[in-house]
């Protein structure tokens, strides 16, 4: 067991046995669910549903039903796609990159921040397959063996390179995320009496026994896996940018863009996984494993990323006008001051100024205001990616296509649909998968424990 | 006798019973009614066993009827018609005339549906040109408003009662005929001989718009009631005076065509003529122009007058008295065009499209001081279009008024909605005893009238017309009449009713045939026997005849048996047709003598002056105008042409009053600058007649004035895709001095509640100082002078460690091989005049799908070739640097255009890009290179990402967000939704489905057909063979098509021309289309930046030079 230095902040809070870890966090699946959980996930399905109304209506009558035209061509759709894809990326980020580097108060958040990370692909997923034209027709971009003589698709193409990205993306989080839930569902699978959900997780738990060759090849996969994912954290939302980046559109044709992507990802990531956190901690009383200080460190996170993301602006704007290319100066100018110039400066206040506050110890430990602020967080991270994508496409080289962009009603439903589905799922989630990765947490109680630290604190002095 | 089987002992043996039970179909009967009336359902006896037989019953009913599959029914021809082969399409000469628009046409078939038009290059008339409008007319052919059969008050009925009703009314009192300018000797032989027959009928002859006043002044002063025509290539100097003759005047083809012959500028050739414009509304003339001065309709006549005492100045005749002109610009311009005009004398031209006797008499004094006459001008080559009297026309409405009208025929006109409201025509018109309409639709007066004979439609039809004196051209149907028998009661020729109600036996062909021999025949001296000049003329479609003799229009006599004897126009008809020895002696030939102009002695100019400057106007004037679409408001129900942009304002689907941004701010309106679309809506009110309509903002008007189309505000129901489209302006002509006049000179607008939203294909308005990328330009003296480096610079990169590249060296790309062809696409920007004829041509060729005014207005209009329109600004960056303004202000006030700004049209479609960025991004292929140097589309591979679209630096790509052929939002606008619409659809070019991008495809499908032939007859392909639908169409030759591979062909030509570019070379995409640089006729420069696209940092802030137009 390592050591920890007394002066380290305790990442679990209170006189916590092993046997109260795993009855706080199986609480939620083996309890009732409370009147809050009922309310939410009203709202929740409620705004699925109308999300499924609206894609039925835009898969029968064709994508007319949104707000795009004959020159933006993109909207909303992909504006939703890049934002869900960015918010998954703090998931991976968690449990890999942290993983790797040894940061053991990602226990307490990793599983839950996966699983936004899997419901977040899913959204992306939803608007990146429904997005085209003919969406029956999707399986056209996978090199399939075929019969239309040897005809693959373009490997020139990003977005070819985007459906390769996200696909293993998605699969190699899902296979990470459900390694990590084999010994927590072997806990459950040992807890529960009701035969059916015996029955249920002795599956989901392959057979998991807690013995050593067990642990040892579960920690060997972990790290293979952290290992695999964690470049995949930077490959994804580097090439979704490239689907921007190797264009030729003013203003979408810059090499900052990969960088600026994969910061902005992990800024918005890390914001829903607060707010997330802060639901969870409250509605299942988990306040003792996800700490003040735990949100602390997510706000340092936000503070560092969100910084890359303003410096990322502001050279965006600085080579505008050093590279002296009117038609990059001319996006530039117009995303600031054009008709659409007020979603410029929402992405601005919301992603350069408000993360700045963090830097005040005493706003990054308040919780009702890191919720607030991982919100705003998010709205910004929104529209940036519509900043981006809208108000420049609006007016690109040739001024007779200038025009403009409204949203149809179909766009904001499908949109909230995906936000209601997002939280359906991961209410769901809440109620029958443990939250936290317990059998983790448990392997840091004796280091990290507030009682054990001062219990060892004393046994010091002595 | 065959066998009877019995189904069982009751029916053998036939028992009462047995009997009456046989004839119900159920044995006992289904208990429905107390089923279906739910009470009491118990007791009743409602069985489980007949609730599950009728719901069975009902489900299985239901499931069938919704099973039955769609037939396509696809049958090859039994018996295969000589000429037709299925796949190959013929073309037939034949005539448009709409009594409005004249051309002489061919008609291309396939498999014996008419699809396309083109025009006729025979003719030396329309010269091979078309129109938008004519370009539009085969889909008139399958309008859905189009009547199956006559009316009688509204309801079906058969020839033969209307024949009956009409002929007892005939009988009875006067009858009259009204109808627009017929041009068609024949069919005014025709109505001679209906008159003959009814000795109190009459033809009365009404344009709703009129050129009466053109007629007047040529009686005025060369004693001629003649429309004179002219001709613009032999003009070095061009005068228009609210004249839009490159778009909507007299016979706005054939001028087109010739004003293009003299703004031809290369190194060969450096002179172009010099155009001037003065107009109220922004026309598409005067935005031709070289230099366009604005005007109120009030002024018209003090211009002329102005100009009419300069040039008698200069030659010594007397002045007339004129009146101040109040622009000082255009007062200025006066006395130096005035100057211009005698340098040029014999070789300018002065027009005005006024309907003002005054002005128009006025401008045949200028023209005739000028010596123009028989050279510009001519008043013995007069035209026959516009023929009509304004004042036989107001007689017949005081005629109808007092109830002295019996039968009152209207057709090829609809009175009740072109007529000024001041006549109150609708009422004069429910006065005449008998109303007939020939009208193919139910328009507005054929709505009223008692009795509709449907006329075939002009591709069903035969014919001639004469539109000019000595040029004759031949109507053939194309197809056969759509609506006939046994299906429908059928619609039925004007000339063969009108031949039926005089009595005559004989056919209209027939009888053409014979008008034909005895008079067009001997005028010509080419063919020795009718049976080969007919074939030939027909084959031909035109002929032009040195014999200027005026045809008579003597009518058959008709003995009293009926039978027609052989002196009237059509009688020998038989005997000649077939007597093909006859050998006509060519007589004496009367041949034009150009130059030779009898005159009236003693034309009064000051009288005309008199009236020309007597004109007051209000706080606005109005002008009421057509528009390049819809004209004069014959084809309103065309979709094509309701969605086509104007070429000015760029709006689709509507008319509105073009009003001056001035004025528009000063009613504190809605400016619409930047990107806001929603227009004010004002109360329009001239002479007591009041509308709501939305304001359009337009650069150019002159404040003070304002303009509204004709041709909108249709309220005949029948007319789906018009039906409510916009408001009438009609009714706001004025009758002034007997003569309908185009304005309202004392109109008063008030702002209304509410907005209006346009659907606009282009609502950005300046090239926002990116002229050198986009859209060059040079003077004409600059281009004289000046090397080529300073107005059309190579695209130069500068390299790392110094020096320059050209673009094309700096290539991360291998060539495409081109081993065969390379077609290659060059517009040339100074012959184009934006009329917009290419934009319905390649509508029609590649079946592009109409999307209705919503669509239009979310910028999803489906246009492969627009016309990109520019105005300069004020705002420049010279300017903004010497005005210190910062750089947002600069671009904000680049934005508004100037108040009367200088127009470029650009055609735009795909360029075809050899280093394509649309190709690179497609994840799945569809689109891609081919080896003839084209980007192609593969719509069964395209799933629709719109990746392409995105990167596409020109925004040509087009996106079907709907399944516009099937989708019921679209049922009114788009006509390849009923199935008579569809026939007008190309077999050759796919109908493209929803979630399928599509783009130009340099009609791949002509190229297609094109190597077939060459390939057929065994050689290669011939330059010039194959022509795009946007080349062919083209009035002004701006458009080039061929294979650059080859340097002899003519597109390899333009291309080696120093005014040629490529649109935003810099980027690299390497187009295959190239434009021909703007060449204005202009002293002042139109000044150049360096153009490079060196870093500016590397050198001085204002390095970067910004060209401003004067």
């Amino acid at each position: 067991m390592h050591a920890e230095s007394q002066i380290r902040e305790p990442l679990i809070i209170g006189n916590k046995t092993y046997r109260n870890i795993t009855d706080d966090i199986i609480a939620p699946i083996e309890g009732k669910a409370n009147r809050t959980w009922y309310i939410l996930f009203t709202i929740a399905s409620l705004a699925f549903m109308w999300g499924i109304g609206c894609l039925a209506y835009t898969i029968g009558v064709g994508i007319g039903a949104w707000g795009s035209n004959n020159g933006v061509d993109w909207a909303w759709d992909i504006t939703n796609f890049v934002w869900w894809i960015g918010i998954g990326h703090a998931g991976t980020l968690i449990s890999a990159v942290l993983l790797l580097f040894r940061q053991k108060w990602r226990m307490a958040i990793n599983r839950s921040a996966e699983a936004m990370t899997i419901f977040a692909v899913l959204c992306a997923a939803i608007f990146v397959t429904l997005h085209t034209g003919r969406p029956w027709l999707d399986y056209m971009l996978f090199p399939l063996p075929n019969q239309f003589g040897s005809l693959w698709p373009n490997f020139n193409s990003p977005l070819l390179w985007d459906v390769f990205a996200v696909s293993t993306y998605a699969t190699v989080s899902i296979v990470f995320w459900y390694i990590g839930l084999i010994p927590d569902f072997a806990m459950v699978r040992d807890r529960v009496i009701k035969p059916r959900m015996k029955k249920a997780y002795a599956l989901l738990s392959f057979g998991w026994g807690g013995s050593v060759r067990h642990w040892s090849r579960f920690e060997e996969v972990s790290l293979v896996l952290a290992g695999l994912s964690t470049p995949l954290v930077f490959s994804v939302h580097s090439i979704v940018s490239f689907d921007f980046a190797t264009s030729v559109v003013p203003g979408w044709h810059t090499t900052i863009f990969p960088p600026y992507f994969v910061s902005g990802a992990v800024f918005s990531g890390f914001a829903m996984v607060l707010t997330l956190m802060l639901i969870v901690r409250k509605v299942y009383k988990l306040e003792a494993y996800l700490t003040i200080k735990h949100v602390e460190y997510m706000n340092i996170v936000i503070i560092v990323t969100g910084s890359i993301v303003g410096v990322a602006y502001l050279t965006e704007l600085f080579v505008a006008w050093y590279s002296g290319v009117e038609w990059e100066q001319y996006a530039f100018l117009n995303r600031a001051t054009g008709p659409l110039a007020w979603s410029y400066w929402i992405m601005m206040t919301c992603n350069v100024i408000s993360p700045q506050l963090f830097w005040f110890k005493k706003l990054r430990t308040n919780l009702v205001f890191t919720f607030v602020l991982s919100i705003v967080v998010n709205i910004g991270m929104w529209f940036e990616r519509f900043v981006i994508i809208v108000p420049t496409l609006c007016r690109t080289y040739l001024p007779s296509t200038w025009n403009t962009y409204t949203p149809s009603f179909i766009d904001v439903g499908i949109f909230v649909g995906t936000i209601g589905m997002f939280f359906t799922l991961f209410l769901l989630y809440s109620r029958t998968f443990p939250v936290i990765a317990q059998a983790e947490l448990k392997s840091i109680l004796k280091a990290s424990g507030e009682a054990q630290k001062k219990a060892s604190a004393e046994h010091a002095h002595h | 006798m065959s066998k009877k089987y019995w189904k069982g002992l009751p029916e053998l043996t036939d028992s009462p019973e047995f009997l009456q039970k046989k004839n119900n179909e159920f044995a006992e009967a289904l208990p429905m009614d107390e089923f279906l009336s739910g009470d009491d359902a118990n007791s009743k006896g409602t069985s489980r066993r007949d609730f599950l037989k009728v719901m069975g019953f009902s489900t299985a009913a239901v499931a069938l009827a919704a099973c039955e599959t769609p037939v396509n029914k696809a049958i090859p021809y039994v018996v295969k018609p000589e000429e037709v082969t299925p796949g190959v399409a013929n073309f037939y000469a034949s005539t448009f005339y709409d009594g409005h628009d004249y051309a002489s046409v061919l008609v291309k078939t396939r498999e014996g549906r008419p699809i396309k038009i083109e025009g006729n290059d025979l003719s030396k008339v329309s010269h091979g040109a078309t129109s938008a409008r004519v370009q539009s007319s085969v889909l008139s052919l399958y309008d859905g408003a189009r009547l199956n059969g006559p009316l009688a008050k509204g309801n079906a009925t058969t020839w033969k009662n209307v024949d009956d009703a009409v002929a007892k009314s005939l009988s009875t009192g006067t009858a009259v005929i009204l109808s627009s300018t017929i041009i068609s000797p024949s069919t005014k032989a025709v109505i001679a001989e209906f008159t003959a027959k009814h000795p109190n009928a009459k033809h009365v002859t009404y344009d709703a718009i009129s050129y009466s006043a053109l007629i007047k002044a040529n009686k005025n002063v060369f004693g001629k009631s003649v429309v004179s025509s002219y001709d613009f290539s032999k003009a070095k100097t061009i005068v228009g005076v609210a004249c839009d003759f490159l778009g909507t005047w007299l016979n706005p083809i054939e001028f087109a065509n010739q004003y293009s012959k003299t703004r031809k500028v290369n190194r060969e050739n450096l002179e172009m003529s010099k155009h001037y414009s003065f107009e109220a509304n922004l026309s598409l003339t005067g935005a031709n122009a070289d230099e366009r001065y604005m005007v109120k309709p009030s002024e018209y006549g003090k211009v002329i007058a102005a100009l009419y005492n300069e040039v008698a100045g200069a030659t010594g005749n007397s002045k007339v008295s004129d009146a101040k002109v109040s622009n000082a610009d255009a007062a200025k311009a006066i006395t130096k065009i005035g100057a211009e005009l005698v340098k040029n004398s014999g070789s300018s031209i002065v027009v005005c499209g006024f309907n003002d006797e005054g002005c128009q008499t006025l401008v045949n004094g200028i023209n005739k001081m000028l010596n123009n006459y028989g050279k510009t001008v001519d008043v013995e080559l007069y035209y026959n279009l516009k023929q009509a009297d304004d004042k036989e026309f107001l007689d017949l409405v005081a005629d109808l008024n007092a109830g002295k009208v019996g039968t009152l025929m209207t057709y090829n006109c609809n009175p009740v909605y072109t007529a000024p409201s001041s006549l109150k025509f609708a009422d004069a018109y429910k006065k005449a005893t008998v109303k007939v309409s020939f009208s193919q639709s139910l328009d507005e007066t054929a709505k009223l009238a008692d009795y509709v004979c449907p006329d075939h439609n002009f591709l069903e039809s035969w014919g001639d017309a004469n539109p000019k004196r000595g040029h004759y051209s031949l109507q053939q149907p194309t197809i056969n009449p759509i609506f006939a028998a046994p299906r429908y009661e059928g619609t039925r020729q004007v000339q063969d009713t009108l031949l039926k109600w005089s009595g005559i036996k004989t056919d209209y062909l027939t009888y053409l045939q014979g008008y034909w021999n005895n008079h067009i025949f001997p005028q010509q001296g080419k063919h020795l026997d009718f049976a080969s000049f007919w074939a030939n003329t027909l084959h031909d479609g035109v002929l032009k005849v040195s014999v200027l003799k005026d045809v008579p229009f003597v009518p058959a006599q008709i003995d009293s048996t009926g039978k027609v004897v052989a002196t009237g126009v059509a009688a020998i008809v038989n005997e000649l047709v077939v007597d093909t020895t006859k050998v006509i002696k060519p007589t004496a030939h009367v041949a034009a003598t150009p130059g030779a102009v009898a005159t009236v002695a003693n034309a009064d100019y000051n009288k005309a002056a008199a009236m020309a400057t007597s004109a007051k106007g209000g706080t606005y004037e109005l002008v009421v105008y057509e528009k390049i679409g819809l004209g004069n408001g014959n084809q309103s129900n065309n979709p094509w042409l309701l969605e086509l942009p104007d070429p000015i304002s760029k709006v689709t689907w509507d008319n509105y009053i073009t009003m001056s941004i001035p004025d528009v701010k000063k009613l504190g309106l809605n400016e619409m600058l930047r990107q806001d679309i929603d227009g004010s809506i004002v109360d329009l009110t001239v002479n007591g007649v009041s509308v709501k309509v939305p304001v359009f903002p337009q650069p150019g008007q002159m404040p003070g004035t304002i303009g509204l189309a004709v041709g909108y505000g249709r309220t005949a129901e029948a007319m789906k895709a018009a039906f409510g489209v916009g408001v009438n302006a009609f009714p706001f002509v004025s009758v002034i001095n007997d003569t309908l006049q185009y304005v309202g000179l004392n109109a008063t607008v008030a702002k209304a509640e509410g907005t209006h939203t346009f659907a606009s294909t282009q609502i950005q308005h300046t090239i926002m100082g990116r002229e050198e990328y986009i859209l060059r330009e040079v003077s004409l003296k600059e281009y004289k002078d000046k090397a080529k480096e300073v107005w059309n610079p190579e695209a130069l990169l500068p390299m790392h460690g110094g020096g320059t590249k050209h673009v094309n060296e700096v290539d991360l790309w291998a060539e495409h091989p081109r081993m065969n062809h390379k077609w290659g696409m060059t517009i040339d920007m100074t012959s184009c005049i934006g009329c917009a004829a290419c934009v319905v041509a390649c509508t029609v060729e590649n079946n592009i799908h109409v999307v209705g005014k919503e669509e239009v207005g979310k910028t999803r209009d489906m246009h492969w070739l627009r016309i990109d329109r520019y105005y300069t600004s004020d705002m420049n960056k010279d300017k903004a640097h010497e005005e210190g303004l910062g750089t947002k202000q600069m671009y904000i006030d680049m934005e508004n255009p100037s108040a009367n700004p200088k127009v470029t049209f650009q055609p735009m479609m795909c360029q075809h890009c050899n280093h394509a960025p649309c190709e690179t991004v497609c994840p799945v292929l569809a689109t891609s290179h081919s080896t003839e140097g084209l980007n192609m589309m593969t719509y069964n591979r395209c799933i629709g990402t719109r990746y392409c679209a995105n990167n596409c630096p020109f925004k040509v790509r087009r996106f079907n967000w709907f399944n516009y052929i099937d989708n019921s939002m679209f049922a009114d606008v788009n006509p390849a939704q009923q199935d008579l619409g569809r026939m007008v659809l190309n077999p050759d070019v796919v109908v493209r489905s929803r979630g399928v991008m599509e783009k130009c495809s340099m009609c791949t499908q002509r190229l297609q057909a094109g190597k077939l032939a060459a390939k057929a007859a065994g050689m290669p392909i011939v330059d010039g063979a194959i022509k795009t639908a946007c080349q062919s169409a083209c009035p002004t030759n701006a458009i080039m098509f061929g294979d650059a591979n080859d340097e002899n062909s003519e597109v390899s030509k333009w291309r080696s021309d120093d005014k040629n570019y490529y649109l935003l070379e810099e980027v690299g995409v390497k187009p295959t289309v190239s434009y021909l640089l703007k060449v204005r006729n202009q002293d002042e420069a139109i000044h150049h930046e360096a153009h490079t696209t060196a870093p500016k940092h590397e050198g001085k802030a204002d390095a970067h030079k910004e060209e401003h137009h004067s």
